[in-house]
Protein backbone atom coordinates (compact mmCIF):
# COMPACT_ATOMS: atom_id res chain seq x y z
CA UNK A 1 0.00 0.00 0.00
CA UNK A 2 1.28 3.46 -0.92
CA UNK A 3 1.59 6.34 1.54
CA UNK A 4 2.69 9.98 1.42
CA UNK A 5 3.64 11.18 4.87
CA UNK A 6 4.40 14.68 6.14
CA UNK A 7 7.88 14.75 7.66
CA UNK A 8 9.40 17.56 9.64
CA UNK A 9 12.13 17.49 12.23
CA UNK A 10 12.81 21.10 13.22
CA UNK A 11 16.27 20.17 14.49
CA UNK A 12 17.36 18.81 11.09
CA UNK A 13 14.99 19.96 8.34
CA UNK A 14 14.83 23.49 7.01
CA UNK A 15 11.35 22.84 5.65
CA UNK A 16 8.67 20.14 5.97
CA UNK A 17 8.55 17.62 3.09
CA UNK A 18 6.41 14.66 2.01
CA UNK A 19 8.00 11.19 2.17
CA UNK A 20 6.76 8.34 -0.03
CA UNK A 21 6.30 4.90 1.48
CA UNK A 22 5.33 1.61 -0.14
CA UNK A 23 4.62 -1.02 2.44
CA UNK A 24 3.60 -4.68 2.44
CA UNK A 25 0.63 -5.18 4.77
CA UNK A 26 -0.17 -8.34 6.71
CA UNK A 27 -3.64 -9.84 6.74
CA UNK A 28 -4.12 -8.75 10.37
CA UNK A 29 -3.59 -5.06 9.47
CA UNK A 30 -7.08 -3.57 9.38
CA UNK A 31 -6.79 -0.02 10.66
CA UNK A 32 -4.64 2.85 9.45
CA UNK A 33 -2.64 2.80 12.69
CA UNK A 34 -1.55 -0.82 11.94
CA UNK A 35 -0.20 0.38 8.60
CA UNK A 36 1.57 3.38 10.15
CA UNK A 37 3.36 1.01 12.53
CA UNK A 38 4.55 -0.94 9.45
CA UNK A 39 5.86 2.37 8.06
CA UNK A 40 7.68 2.88 11.32
CA UNK A 41 9.32 -0.54 10.87
CA UNK A 42 10.67 0.79 7.54
CA UNK A 43 11.78 4.15 8.93
CA UNK A 44 11.84 4.34 12.71
CA UNK A 45 12.41 8.11 12.73
CA UNK A 46 8.72 8.60 11.81
CA UNK A 47 7.08 10.11 14.89
CA UNK A 48 3.48 10.01 16.02
CA UNK A 49 1.41 9.80 19.20
CA UNK A 50 -0.60 6.67 19.90
CA UNK A 51 -1.77 4.78 22.92
CA UNK A 52 -5.00 2.83 23.28
CA UNK A 53 -5.33 1.91 19.57
CA UNK A 54 -9.12 1.71 19.91
CA UNK A 55 -10.43 5.26 19.66
CA UNK A 56 -10.64 6.00 23.36
CA UNK A 57 -7.49 7.95 24.23
CA UNK A 58 -7.61 10.41 21.34
CA UNK A 59 -3.83 10.45 20.82
CA UNK A 60 -3.52 9.60 17.14
CA UNK A 61 -5.61 12.37 15.62
CA UNK A 62 -4.19 13.32 12.21
CA UNK A 63 -5.17 14.59 8.79
CA UNK A 64 -5.94 11.55 6.64
CA UNK A 65 -6.41 12.23 2.92
CA UNK A 66 -7.46 15.78 3.79
CA UNK A 67 -9.87 14.91 6.60
CA UNK A 68 -9.10 14.82 10.32
CA UNK A 69 -9.61 11.51 12.09
CA UNK A 70 -8.15 8.92 14.42
CA UNK A 71 -5.74 6.54 12.66
CA UNK A 72 -6.66 3.66 15.00
CA UNK A 73 -10.33 3.57 14.00
CA UNK A 74 -9.94 4.48 10.33
CA UNK A 75 -10.26 1.26 8.28
CA UNK A 76 -7.58 0.78 5.61
CA UNK A 77 -10.24 -0.53 3.27
CA UNK A 78 -11.65 2.35 1.27
CA UNK A 79 -8.71 4.72 1.75
CA UNK A 80 -7.63 6.25 -1.55
CA UNK A 81 -3.97 5.59 -2.44
CA UNK A 82 -1.49 7.04 -1.93
CA UNK A 83 -2.81 7.71 1.56
CA UNK A 84 -1.72 11.23 2.46
CA UNK A 85 -0.98 11.69 6.16
CA UNK A 86 -0.41 15.12 7.67
CA UNK A 87 -0.43 16.48 11.22
CA UNK A 88 -3.65 18.12 12.48
CA UNK A 89 -3.89 21.49 10.73
CA UNK A 90 -3.59 24.84 12.49
CA UNK A 91 -1.43 23.77 15.44
CA UNK A 92 2.39 24.13 15.61
CA UNK A 93 4.19 20.95 14.50
CA UNK A 94 6.62 19.53 17.05
CA UNK A 95 7.78 16.74 14.76
CA UNK A 96 6.22 14.77 11.86
CA UNK A 97 2.64 13.93 12.90
CA UNK A 98 2.98 15.33 16.44
CA UNK A 99 1.46 18.75 17.07
CA UNK A 100 1.70 21.07 20.05
CA UNK A 101 -1.76 20.89 21.65
CA UNK A 102 -1.11 23.61 24.31
CA UNK A 103 -3.41 26.15 22.68
CA UNK A 104 -6.18 23.56 22.36
CA UNK A 105 -5.98 22.59 26.04
CA UNK A 106 -5.70 26.23 27.10
CA UNK A 107 -9.08 26.85 25.46
CA UNK A 108 -10.48 23.69 27.05
CA UNK A 109 -9.35 24.87 30.50
CA UNK A 110 -10.82 28.32 29.91
CA UNK A 111 -14.40 26.98 30.08
CA UNK A 112 -13.99 25.58 33.64
CA UNK A 113 -14.59 21.99 32.49
CA UNK A 114 -15.67 20.65 35.86
CA UNK A 115 -18.73 20.78 38.09
CA UNK A 116 -19.09 23.93 40.19
CA UNK A 117 -21.39 23.43 43.17
CA UNK A 118 -20.79 25.16 46.49
CA UNK A 119 -23.49 23.40 48.50
CA UNK A 120 -22.45 20.74 51.00
CA UNK A 121 -21.88 17.48 49.17
CA UNK A 122 -24.42 14.78 50.06
CA UNK A 123 -23.22 11.59 51.73
CA UNK A 124 -23.25 9.54 48.54
CA UNK A 125 -23.65 11.52 45.33
CA UNK A 126 -25.52 14.40 43.71
CA UNK A 127 -28.54 12.91 42.02
CA UNK A 128 -30.14 13.79 38.69
CA UNK A 129 -33.41 12.68 37.16
CA UNK A 130 -33.04 10.34 34.16
CA UNK A 131 -34.42 13.14 31.92
CA UNK A 132 -31.82 15.64 33.15
CA UNK A 133 -29.09 13.04 32.70
CA UNK A 134 -30.30 12.40 29.15
CA UNK A 135 -29.27 15.94 28.17
CA UNK A 136 -25.61 15.09 28.86
CA UNK A 137 -25.56 12.31 26.26
CA UNK A 138 -23.57 13.34 23.21
CA UNK A 139 -21.61 15.82 25.33
CA UNK A 140 -19.59 13.88 27.91
CA UNK A 141 -18.19 11.35 25.40
CA UNK A 142 -15.63 13.80 23.96
CA UNK A 143 -12.07 12.39 24.14
CA UNK A 144 -10.31 15.70 23.35
CA UNK A 145 -8.54 14.39 20.25
CA UNK A 146 -8.73 17.90 18.70
CA UNK A 147 -9.94 16.61 15.31
CA UNK A 148 -12.87 19.07 15.42
CA UNK A 149 -11.12 22.24 16.60
CA UNK A 150 -8.27 21.78 14.12
CA UNK A 151 -10.72 21.40 11.24
CA UNK A 152 -12.42 24.69 12.14
CA UNK A 153 -11.29 27.77 10.15
CA UNK A 154 -12.44 30.07 12.95
CA UNK A 155 -10.05 28.20 15.28
CA UNK A 156 -7.25 28.47 12.69
CA UNK A 157 -7.61 32.25 12.47
CA UNK A 158 -8.13 32.97 16.19
CA UNK A 159 -6.88 29.99 18.23
CA UNK A 160 -6.00 32.28 21.14
CA UNK A 161 -9.47 33.86 21.34
CA UNK A 162 -12.03 31.42 19.91
CA UNK A 163 -12.74 28.52 22.28
CA UNK A 164 -13.27 26.10 19.40
CA UNK A 165 -15.83 23.30 19.00
CA UNK A 166 -14.25 20.89 21.53
CA UNK A 167 -14.12 23.51 24.28
CA UNK A 168 -17.63 24.77 23.50
CA UNK A 169 -19.03 21.22 23.58
CA UNK A 170 -17.56 20.86 27.09
CA UNK A 171 -18.83 24.34 28.04
CA UNK A 172 -22.35 23.25 27.15
CA UNK A 173 -21.85 19.92 28.93
CA UNK A 174 -21.64 21.89 32.21
CA UNK A 175 -24.25 24.50 31.28
CA UNK A 176 -26.63 21.60 30.66
CA UNK A 177 -25.74 19.84 33.93
CA UNK A 178 -28.52 20.43 36.49
CA UNK A 179 -26.03 19.82 39.33
CA UNK A 180 -23.88 22.77 38.25
CA UNK A 181 -24.49 26.18 39.85
CA UNK A 182 -22.24 28.41 37.75
CA UNK A 183 -24.45 28.68 34.65
CA UNK A 184 -24.51 32.48 34.73
CA UNK A 185 -20.75 32.78 35.08
CA UNK A 186 -20.32 30.22 32.28
CA UNK A 187 -22.60 32.21 29.96
CA UNK A 188 -20.81 35.47 30.89
CA UNK A 189 -17.52 33.80 30.02
CA UNK A 190 -18.79 32.95 26.53
CA UNK A 191 -20.82 36.06 25.68
CA UNK A 192 -18.12 37.51 23.53
CA UNK A 193 -17.71 38.17 19.81
CA UNK A 194 -14.59 35.98 19.80
CA UNK A 195 -15.00 33.22 22.36
CA UNK A 196 -18.34 31.87 21.12
CA UNK A 197 -19.54 33.93 18.20
CA UNK A 198 -16.62 33.17 15.85
CA UNK A 199 -18.63 30.01 15.14
CA UNK A 200 -20.57 30.45 11.91
CA UNK A 201 -22.03 26.92 11.97
CA UNK A 202 -20.15 25.52 8.98
CA UNK A 203 -20.17 22.17 10.83
CA UNK A 204 -16.68 20.95 9.88
CA UNK A 205 -16.54 19.77 13.50
CA UNK A 206 -19.57 17.53 13.09
CA UNK A 207 -18.17 16.18 9.83
CA UNK A 208 -14.91 14.95 11.37
CA UNK A 209 -15.76 13.97 14.97
CA UNK A 210 -14.55 10.33 15.33
CA UNK A 211 -17.01 9.83 18.18
CA UNK A 212 -19.97 11.07 16.13
CA UNK A 213 -20.64 14.02 18.44
CA UNK A 214 -22.29 17.27 17.38
CA UNK A 215 -20.51 20.41 18.67
CA UNK A 216 -22.63 22.60 16.34
CA UNK A 217 -25.79 21.52 18.12
CA UNK A 218 -24.21 22.25 21.52
CA UNK A 219 -23.07 25.69 20.32
CA UNK A 220 -26.61 26.36 19.09
CA UNK A 221 -27.94 25.48 22.54
CA UNK A 222 -25.45 27.84 24.23
CA UNK A 223 -26.68 30.63 21.92
CA UNK A 224 -30.26 29.68 22.78
CA UNK A 225 -29.45 29.91 26.51
CA UNK A 226 -27.87 33.34 25.96
CA UNK A 227 -30.95 34.55 24.10
CA UNK A 228 -33.25 33.19 26.82
CA UNK A 229 -31.22 34.98 29.45
CA UNK A 230 -31.15 38.29 27.58
CA UNK A 231 -34.64 38.54 26.11
CA UNK B 1 0.49 47.59 26.97
CA UNK B 2 1.79 44.07 27.53
CA UNK B 3 0.82 41.48 24.96
CA UNK B 4 -2.14 39.65 26.49
CA UNK B 5 -5.09 37.83 24.97
CA UNK B 6 -8.04 40.12 25.59
CA UNK B 7 -11.57 38.79 25.27
CA UNK B 8 -14.91 39.45 26.95
CA UNK B 9 -16.35 42.37 24.97
CA UNK B 10 -19.90 41.17 25.78
CA UNK B 11 -21.53 42.34 22.56
CA UNK B 12 -21.42 38.96 20.80
CA UNK B 13 -25.02 38.01 21.48
CA UNK B 14 -26.46 41.40 20.51
CA UNK B 15 -24.79 41.40 17.10
CA UNK B 16 -25.48 37.74 16.42
CA UNK B 17 -29.17 38.21 17.26
CA UNK B 18 -29.32 41.42 15.20
CA UNK B 19 -28.00 39.55 12.16
CA UNK B 20 -30.75 36.92 12.53
CA UNK B 21 -33.53 39.47 13.05
CA UNK B 22 -32.45 41.66 10.14
CA UNK B 23 -32.38 38.54 7.93
CA UNK B 24 -36.02 37.84 8.81
CA UNK B 25 -36.99 41.49 8.11
CA UNK B 26 -35.31 41.32 4.68
CA UNK B 27 -37.08 38.05 3.91
CA UNK B 28 -40.50 39.50 4.78
CA UNK B 29 -39.97 42.68 2.71
CA UNK B 30 -38.67 40.57 -0.19
CA UNK B 31 -41.89 38.55 -0.09
CA UNK B 32 -43.98 41.77 -0.15
CA UNK B 33 -42.08 42.97 -3.22
CA UNK B 34 -42.31 39.55 -4.87
CA UNK B 35 -46.08 39.66 -4.37
CA UNK B 36 -46.19 43.12 -6.00
CA UNK B 37 -44.22 41.92 -9.03
CA UNK B 38 -46.35 38.80 -9.40
CA UNK B 39 -49.61 40.78 -9.28
CA UNK B 40 -48.29 43.30 -11.84
CA UNK B 41 -47.02 41.15 -14.74
CA UNK B 42 -46.79 44.03 -17.22
CA UNK B 43 -45.14 46.57 -14.98
CA UNK B 44 -44.90 50.17 -16.27
CA UNK B 45 -42.97 53.08 -14.81
CA UNK B 46 -46.24 54.66 -13.65
CA UNK B 47 -47.19 51.54 -11.62
CA UNK B 48 -43.76 51.58 -10.04
CA UNK B 49 -44.01 55.28 -9.20
CA UNK B 50 -47.55 54.80 -7.88
CA UNK B 51 -46.38 51.95 -5.68
CA UNK B 52 -43.60 54.06 -4.21
CA UNK B 53 -45.88 57.04 -3.64
CA UNK B 54 -47.27 55.14 -0.64
CA UNK B 55 -45.49 56.27 2.52
CA UNK B 56 -45.74 52.67 3.85
CA UNK B 57 -43.85 51.28 0.84
CA UNK B 58 -41.08 53.82 1.34
CA UNK B 59 -40.82 53.02 5.03
CA UNK B 60 -40.80 49.29 4.24
CA UNK B 61 -38.05 49.79 1.66
CA UNK B 62 -36.06 51.91 4.08
CA UNK B 63 -36.50 49.17 6.70
CA UNK B 64 -35.16 46.65 4.20
CA UNK B 65 -32.07 48.68 3.44
CA UNK B 66 -31.36 49.56 7.08
CA UNK B 67 -31.63 45.83 7.86
CA UNK B 68 -29.30 45.10 4.96
CA UNK B 69 -26.70 47.59 6.22
CA UNK B 70 -26.84 46.32 9.81
CA UNK B 71 -26.64 42.74 8.53
CA UNK B 72 -23.69 43.65 6.33
CA UNK B 73 -21.97 45.45 9.21
CA UNK B 74 -21.97 42.31 11.38
CA UNK B 75 -20.92 40.11 8.46
CA UNK B 76 -18.11 42.35 7.21
CA UNK B 77 -16.84 42.93 10.74
CA UNK B 78 -16.75 39.16 11.23
CA UNK B 79 -14.58 38.82 8.13
CA UNK B 80 -12.25 41.58 9.34
CA UNK B 81 -12.00 39.92 12.79
CA UNK B 82 -11.02 36.64 11.15
CA UNK B 83 -8.58 37.79 8.50
CA UNK B 84 -7.13 41.15 9.58
CA UNK B 85 -5.06 40.61 12.70
CA UNK B 86 -3.26 43.98 13.28
CA UNK B 87 -5.64 46.01 15.46
CA UNK B 88 -4.78 49.38 13.84
CA UNK B 89 -5.52 48.22 10.29
CA UNK B 90 -8.66 46.44 11.45
CA UNK B 91 -10.00 49.54 13.20
CA UNK B 92 -9.26 51.67 10.13
CA UNK B 93 -11.10 49.22 7.87
CA UNK B 94 -14.02 48.98 10.31
CA UNK B 95 -14.36 52.76 10.39
CA UNK B 96 -14.25 52.79 6.57
CA UNK B 97 -17.05 50.20 6.47
CA UNK B 98 -19.16 52.20 8.97
CA UNK B 99 -18.68 55.42 6.97
CA UNK B 100 -19.65 53.61 3.76
CA UNK B 101 -22.75 51.99 5.29
CA UNK B 102 -23.96 55.22 6.94
CA UNK B 103 -23.50 57.03 3.60
CA UNK B 104 -25.49 54.32 1.84
CA UNK B 105 -28.25 54.70 4.43
CA UNK B 106 -28.49 58.47 3.89
CA UNK B 107 -28.34 57.95 0.13
CA UNK B 108 -31.20 55.43 0.38
CA UNK B 109 -33.35 57.98 2.23
CA UNK B 110 -32.62 60.67 -0.35
CA UNK B 111 -33.48 58.32 -3.25
CA UNK B 112 -36.69 57.01 -1.67
CA UNK B 113 -38.15 60.44 -0.92
CA UNK B 114 -37.18 61.86 -4.33
CA UNK B 115 -39.09 59.36 -6.49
Amino acid sequence: MKFKVYRYNPEKDAKPYMQDFDVELKSSDRMLLDAILRLKEQDDTLSLRKSCREGVCGSDGMNINGKNGLACITPLLGLKEPVELRPLPGLPVIRDLIVDMSQFFKQYHSVTPYLVNDTVAPEKERLQSPEDREELNGLYECILCACCSTSCPSFWWNPDKFVGPAGLLQAYRFIADTRDQATNARLDNLEDPYRLFRCHSIMNCVDVCPKGLNPSLAIGKIKEALVKRAV
Amino acid sequence: MVNRVLVGAHYGLRDWLMQRVTAVVMLVVTLVFAAFFLTHPSLQFEDWQGFFSYQAVRVLTLLFFLSLFLHAWVGVRDILMDYIQPVGIRLTLQVAVIVALVSYALWTVSILWRV
